[in-house]
């Protein structure tokens, strides 16, 4: 090894080390924070709760308790998992953690991958977390395939937050942005395809507009309702098939938007 | 918090960046569009679930399921013809939807206007007798779609006894003041078309000389129409318009 590598593998190497200590510092503060155990109590109170829905059906109650198990457990685990990062990283901005940190020899981004890092790892907890109730529910493999794409899932919402304090700094737009995101998110192809069609049998201007611009937001949003879905669990056709595209798709965004939020975090004046 | 110029980002941030713009791009590019697919309607739920569902607001939530059910026959992207649709089920939907907020009139609305537009009989039918049933139950609030259903059933279905027996329910039922007289007054055009000029005559002349029609023009209007029945009357045995 000659002197130039070794200058450049040390320092690489270093910052390895200090993402690890900030992403186990970040893992430290989910569990102290309770947030597994909030998970567990969630999900066995919406297991719970999918009981309670079973005994009201009169028939197919195996599907319906299914389908509202899935879907309740996929809400709760974005819910937790964006309002944990957001909190914790605001806390940092109050709280000067970060500057601090900046002011030791740390590079930005090492400080932002290890967080993320960190909270990718907690991501993937609770998506193993919430497929536990669904696997004694469903098929395994379909289970599997399900809790498969809520972690991907969970990764896209994880590096959203990050994203969003980072560039907002604040919790409430950046809840509130990663809010109306998901739910756009989930509901683009709807969208898509309704402005795309004349429904109302009027060909204007204003929907010929509308059509662009929910075509626009596709391109740059990913389209989560083809995650996790609860057909994959209660039907016979699995989301095996579905799992390779997502994780593509998974792995673009999270790398996208990880970009924008050391772009942000670079940008900012401490 | 003032910003750093971008010049203090790095190149291989930048590129980075780019790269992560251009392969989201390019995943969009590849990805094929969205296909729309028909789903069939499915039944409702029972009027206990969805009040439980609700969580205590039921009118919204009636609002909401007036919205599904209509998009139900423009699902995104695709739109089906209701006479594709199961109108039993589409039945129990309007039904459930009125259950859980009666004053609601849209369902009503998607019943006598929307769903008995199509070109089936039967179904028409279906259409106008939930008008008519469900009128039955809030007559004073809900006169006006079962006067639809008259001149549906008049001039759609071609059945005049159907809508002489709607227009009459709406005369003996919807007697609040609000009901304006033209609906309270229809099944009297209804018998004058079906030839029974005589019994027109005399509902028309009843409600005239009754005082019950304060409005100088509909007066007028309604005093035209009886001296037309006997004009018409004396000309032919057998009047019709």
């Amino acid at each position: 090894m000659n002197h130039a590598t070794a200058a450049t593998y040390a320092p690489s190497r270093r910052n390895a080390r200090r993402m690890g200590a900030i992403a186990r510092y970040t893992l430290l503060e989910a569990w102290r924070n309770r947030l597994i155990v909030l998970v567990i109590a969630a999900v066995a109170l919406l297991t719970l709760l999918s009981l309670f829905a079973r005994e009201l059906a009169i028939t197919e109650s195996g599907r319906l308790q299914t389908a509202i198990l899935a879907s309740t457990l996929r809400v709760a685990s974005v819910f937790l998992i964006a309002l944990h990062i957001l909190n914790g990283l605001t806390r940092e901005f109050n709280d000067k953690v970060l500057e601090l940190m900046l002011s030791l020899d740390l590079p930005r981004p090492a400080y932002l991958l290890g967080k993320f890092l960190g909270y990718a790892i907690v991501a993937l907890a609770v998506a193993a977390i919430a497929t536990v109730p669904v696997a004694t529910f469903a098929p395994i493999d379909s289970a599997l395939a399900w809790g498969c794409s809520l972690a991907w899932e969970l990764l896209i919402i994880a590096a959203l937050s990050v994203f969003c304090i980072t560039t907002f700094t604040q919790l409430l737009p950046a809840a509130a942005f990663v809010t109306a995101f998901y739910l756009l998110a989930r509901s683009i192809t709807a969208i898509q395809l309704m402005s795309g069609s004349s429904l109302l049998g009027a060909d204007t201007l204003g929907q010929k507009v509308s059509a662009v611009l929910a075509d626009a937001l596709a391109i740059a949003l990913p389209r989560l309702d083809a995650y996790t879905q609860t057909a994959w669990l209660v039907n016979d056709a699995g989301g095996q098939p579905a799992l390779f595209n997502l994780l593509l798709q998974t792995t673009v965004y999270v790398g996208l938007l990880l970009a924008a939020a050391m772009f942000d975090l670079y940008r900012k004046n401490f | 918090m003032a910003e750093r110029v971008v010049s203090t980002v790095p190149g291989a941030l930048l590129a980075l960046l780019a790269a992560g713009l251009v392969s989201q791009l390019a995943l969009k590019a590849l990805e094929p569009r969205p296909a729309a697919t028909a789903a069939d309607l499915p039944s409702p739920p029972s009027i206990t679930t969805l009040r439980l569902a609700s969580l205590g607001e039921p009118t919204a939530t009636a609002n909401l399921l007036s919205l599904y059910l209509q998009a139900f026959d423009t699902q995104p992207g695709i739109s089906i013809p209701f006479k594709d649709l199961d109108y039993d089920r589409v039945e129990s939907w309007l039904v459930r939807i009125l259950e859980l907020d009666p004053q609601g009139q849209y369902p009503l609305l998607m019943a006598s206007q929307v769903y008995s537009q199509v070109p089936d009989e039967n179904k028409q039918r279906q259409m106008l007798d939930l008008a008519y049933r469900q009128f039955l139950l809030d007559p004073n609030r809900r006169w006006r779609w079962l006067a639809h259903a008259t001149i549906m059933a008049k001039h759609r279905v071609n059945d005049p006894s159907l809508a002489l027996r709607y227009a009459r329910a709406i005369n003996r039922y919807a007697t609040s003041a609000e009901v304006p007289h033209w609906a309270q007054q229809m099944h009297i055009f209804v018998l004058e078309d079906m030839g029974e000029v005589e019994t027109a005559k005399i509902l028309l002349g009843g409600l005239l000389a009754s005082g019950a029609i304060t409005d100088a023009h509909e007066a007028r209007f309604l005093t035209q129409r009886l001296n037309a029945l006997q004009a018409a009357e004396k000309s032919s045995p057998v009047s019709r318009r």
